[in-house]
């Protein structure tokens, strides 16, 4: 769109934004001096050009006087940039013809100097109409977006994010690196603040995903491989053998009792290893799928051959197979969902509590188990030494908020801590000792859970604790464990001993959540947890679009802000694979062939993975739909082959030579 | 029969090795002789300056002039050269790009004099006798051409028709650049005459080169023994050929020698040390500074490995010194 003549003829608009820009800049004469750069036609200045009647002006401009380029000079190109592309195009003008330039943000907010401020303008609006004459119209384009959705993680989010998806009708594949579903709520007893049953609430809907005619459920199985791009993902997933046909067993467990070890003997995972498992086991009762796995760490098959295999015999659904080897499955999805959780931290670390070292000291997760009538003591709070407690100190903040360990508060520790409090102190009437640093309880009834706390007569202690020690300094202690705290609300250091100590380990991110951040093209904030798009209006998008985040994975949460957050996620899985397709920003660079020498430089810097190698050319190509316009190859490019739409060289040069032309 | 085209070959700061590319035309230099006059060549033939005045403007069909600029004769000669020529070359890699002279823009004129006339070990001159522009004696005054500032590409100074790149240049581009004239069969304006695709297309070792080179370390190439078919920067060999011009056949690689840059950089790019620096950067193995600092201890001179000939061309253009916050030795 040139009229015909070639000649540019650019529509210049200077935003007042009320007194945000005009308070400090001078908008009437920055209008003034656009009006006499080469070029432009028109130049206005304009209370609030985002406006109806502002947004109006530009159209009337662009038919009026056959405007062809349009520079606004406003706020932030992330506000308002679509705003008055879109108000370009309806005046017939190719959008990319329009650039914002931003003068609130670079300019009226961060200076106070009213001459210079406006002096910086001048530069600023100089160095857009130098760089909008070379713009070029530029075509969206549209993708296709697969139905699939992939979720990874089945935790309590993995699960909420699947059946939400599964019940608008779309198919979801559910991977799970465990033999069963459920994560860590499947360890926990009761739930805070209201105490309902984990189990009860939880295991209906491992038994809902199981039976989900949409949902493809793939446990003990890991995302090896993760191509392609939004709308279109290719998911390599590792199925790592378990020796047990899933489609034949039912879990009847009587391979289990069959098995040549007549007594559990190895150390059971799922019960923190503080029970006992045979190495054909379930993990829990209520294990989703319902089906036996054989462990060959264990298993005297594979460790000597020389087995009698009485679990094959006792096996009416012939559903073992020994020779079962690690596959892998190749799917297609839309959209990926990540939820792969948390793990809690390794108080090892904080070796003055003794864990470890002391028996009688317990992880929060530990004492789960314990007081869970399905866990290694059949819900009997009995220490290692075989003693029920008579006192029991919980520590809290272990691993959290803690220059030396993490900084961060875990967020659920005092819940759960109370929670574990009511619950001991039910099983076992101990006296209950709570050492917490700030007791932290926003939440629906989260602080009336507290009230109720104190009102049982637990005894809460403000300080933190500095040792777990097992040396007596009085009768009292002896045999004890003797927790060492500065108790400053009393103002005055204590001893207090206690029969077993429970450390209240923070949450953090998963050991291997750099390898999952690789695969899944996202990124980690500082502590390591996956990085949302907007801390606050994009809590659940990542930088890569079509991966999504639920749950721990992103920071710590709580049952029902993963709950909350899977839901979230779910809708943005939706949103996107409904509408069917996305539409490209044309900002994607791009390789001339015939210049491209093929020197694959800039194939591995690709962040988004979205060169590749052309065997048969033997030159490098961009898939554009992967392309994020970051820019990296163009850089990079030695022979100067790889260009990007709207950071073309004469683009940015004549930006920067009118940037500095006055300097 | 129609008078033979004009053609002049002229030198400026330049080692003569472009000269020599001429006479390396071998048989094809009698193709050229027979359908050109050579009104202009010192190196091979005596005429002056004053021959060249009394030429009418635009009457030289071609000049192929090659060296870079740095002296105020030189800018003179480029300049009545020019006017004198339909079509002015930029021959070889100092008039194209500035060459291994330009490499001096690393240091102020003051120390390069200082260098040459005092401090450079082989030199003595205890009177710290320096080149005057002008010197009398009696009623004899001596003079010699100023030197500027700086070093400058051909283009720098004169407007170019044309540019042939090499150090020097094969006679390949030669024959090619004077067929096209001959035949009248020229390409725009501003064209350098060699393909417009980087060294690695052409290069018989492409294939070799692994998708991720993750330098973890860079050697010079007397270090190591070079293995003959395996792609240099696979080997930690730092090596233009990504952001070099190809058109030269590989001659470097095909010798076992890495490529230096010496076609210079690609009509898409500015400034070719800022790309090869920017793409070599990016693919270094360790990701720590420390690291980093490590395998870059392998490149001790990387001005002369990434601007061994573009020096006049980078965008950062000359090392100034600054006193009091003043240049010092102003133009």
């Amino acid at each position: 769109m040139d009229n015909g003549d070639g000649k540019v003829r650019i529509g210049f608009y200077v935003c007042h934004c009320g007194t945000n820009i005009a308070g400090t800049v001078d908008v009437a004469s920055v209008a003034k001096y656009a009006a006499g750069l080469p070029g432009v036609a028109v130049s206005r200045d304009y209370k609030y050009m985002c406006s109806d009647p502002g947004q109006d002006l530009i159209g009337e401009d662009i038919r009026e006087h056959g405007l062809n380029r349009i520079v606004v000079a406003a706020c932030s190109p992330c506000l308002h940039e679509a705003t008055f592309r879109t108000a370009t195009a309806r005046a017939g003008l190719n959008p990319f013809f329009c650039h914002l330039v931003n003068i609130r943000e670079h300019a009226s907010w961060v200076h106070s100097d009213r001459a210079a401020a406006t002096a910086k303008v001048y530069d600023l609006i100089r160095a857009a109409c130098g760089r909008v004459r070379h713009h070029k119209a530029l075509e969206r384009k549209r993708v296709n977006v697969r139905p699939e959705v992939l979720v990874v993680g089945g935790g309590i989010a993995g699960i909420q994010a699947a059946l939400t998806v599964a019940e608008s009708g779309k198919k979801v594949y559910l991977v799970e690196r465990e033999p069963t579903i459920g994560g860590h709520m499947a360890m926990f007893d009761k739930t805070f603040p209201t105490l309902d049953c984990a189990a009860c609430i939880l295991t209906p809907k491992m038994s809902q995903v199981k039976a989900h005619p949409n949902i493809t459920l793939w446990t003990y199985s890991e995302v090896a491989a993760v191509e392609g791009f939004v709308g279109n993902f290719k998911v390599k997933v590792r199925r790592k053998p378990r020796y047990v046909n899933e489609e034949a067993c039912v879990g009847c467990m009587e391979c289990v009792d069959a098995c040549i070890y007549k007594e559990p003997k190895f150390e059971d995972e799922f019960n923190q290893r503080l029970g006992k498992r045979k190495p054909v086991y379930m993990s829990f009762p209520q294990a989703t799928p319902k089906v036996v796995q054989i462990d060959p760490e264990t298993c005297l098959h594979f460790k000597t051959g020389k087995c009698k295999q009485p679990c094959i015999a006792s096996c009416s659904r012939n559903a073992f197979d020994f020779n079962q080897e690690e596959r892998f499955e190749d799917i297609d999805v839309g959209a990926i969902i990540v939820a792969t959780g948390f793990k809690p931290f390794d108080p090892a670390r904080s070796p003055k509590y003794g864990y470890g070292h002391f028996p009688n000291v317990y992880t929060s997760l530990e004492v789960e188990r314990l007081v869970n009538s399905a866990g290694p003591t059949g819900g009997e709070v009995v220490m290692r030494d075989g003693r029920k407690p008579k006192s029991v100190g919980i520590v809290h903040c272990v691993g959290s908020r803690n220059l030396q360990t993490n900084r961060w508060c875990s967020k659920v520790c005092c819940m759960y801590s109370l929670k574990l409090a009511h619950l001991i102190k039910e099983h076992t009437h101990a006296e209950v000792y709570n050492f917490y640093i700030d007791m932290r309880t926003p939440g629906k009834g989260y602080e009336e859970f507290y009230n109720q706390l104190l009102e049982e007569g637990v005894h809460f202690i403000r300080g933190k604790v500095a040792e777990v020690t097992d040396w007596a300094m009085t009768p009292e202690e002896e045999g004890k464990l003797v927790m060492r705290v500065e108790d400053t609300l009393a103002g005055f250091v204590r001893r207090i001993p206690v029969d077993m100590v429970v450390l209240a380990v923070g949450l953090e991110p998963q050991a291997d959540a750099q390898g999952v951040r690789r695969m899944f093209n996202i990124s980690c904030s500082s502590e390591g947890f996956f990085l949302e798009r907007h801390p606050k209006l994009a809590p659940v998008d990542t930088a890569t679009d079509g991966v999504y985040l639920a749950g721990a994975c992103q920071g710590p949460k709580d049952i029902p802000d993963s709950v909350a957050q899977a839901g979230a996620a779910a809708a943005q899985a939706m949103a996107l694979i409904d509408k069917g397709y996305i539409e490209m920003e044309p900002n994607a660079a791009f390789i001339d062939s015939e210049e491209c020498s093929g020197c694959k430089s800039c194939i591995p810097l690709c962040p988004y993975t979205a060169i590749s190698f052309d065997e048969v050319t033997v030159k490098a190509t961009i898939n554009e739909a992967l392309c994020k316009g970051c820019g990296t190859c163009v850089a990079a490019c030695p022979s100067g082959s790889i260009k990007q739409n709207l950071f073309e060289d004469v683009e940015i040069f004549s930006e920067i030579e009118e940037v500095l032309a006055n300097a | 029969m129609p008078e033979k085209p004009k053609v002049a070959f002229y030198w400026c700061a330049s080692c003569g090795g472009c000269e020599e590319s001429v006479v390396d035309l071998a048989e094809d230099i009698l193709m050229v002789v027979e359908n050109v006059e050579i009104v202009f060549w010192p190196v091979a033939m005596d005429f002056k300056k004053k021959d060249v005045e009394a030429m009418p403007d635009g009457s030289i069909a071609a000049c192929f002039l090659n060296g870079a600029i740095r002296t105020e004769e030189q800018e003179e000669m480029a300049h009545l050269l020019r006017r004198k020529s339909k079509v002015l070359i930029a021959y070889g890699a100092c008039a194209h790009l500035g060459g291994i002279p330009a490499l001096a823009n690393q240091f102020s004129r003051e120390r390069v004099m200082e260098w040459a006339y005092d401090k450079c070990p082989t030199v003595t001159n205890a009177k710290g006798t320096r080149p005057q522009v002008e010197f009398k004696d009696g009623a004899r005054t001596a003079t010699l051409p100023a030197f500027r500032n700086v070093v400058r590409a051909l283009d720098q100074v004169v407007d170019v028709d044309y540019y042939i790149p090499g150090c020097a240049p094969t006679p390949k581009l030669l024959k090619d650049a004077v067929v096209a004239l001959l035949s009248g069969k020229l390409p725009p304006k501003g064209t350098t005459l060699a393909p417009d695709i980087a060294l690695c297309d052409e290069c018989p070792r492409k294939s070799s080169k692994p998708t991720d080179v993750g330098f973890a370390e860079f050697r010079r190439p007397h270090m190591a023994e070079i293995d003959p078919n395996l792609c240099m920067l696979a080997q930690g060999f730092v090596c233009m050929g990504p952001a070099t011009r190809g058109g030269c056949g590989a001659l470097c690689l095909n010798g076992n020698m890495p490529c230096t840059g010496c076609f210079g950089p690609t009509s898409r790019v500015r400034d070719q040390g800022a790309k090869i620096l920017s793409s070599i950067c990016s693919s270094i193995a360790p990701k720590d500074e420390a690291g980093i600092d490590g395998v870059l201890e392998g490149i001790p001179d990387p001005v002369g490995t990434f601007y061994r000939y573009g020096l006049a061309r980078c965008l950062l253009r000359r090392r100034v010194d600054i006193k009091d916050g003043a240049e010092v030795a102003a133009k």
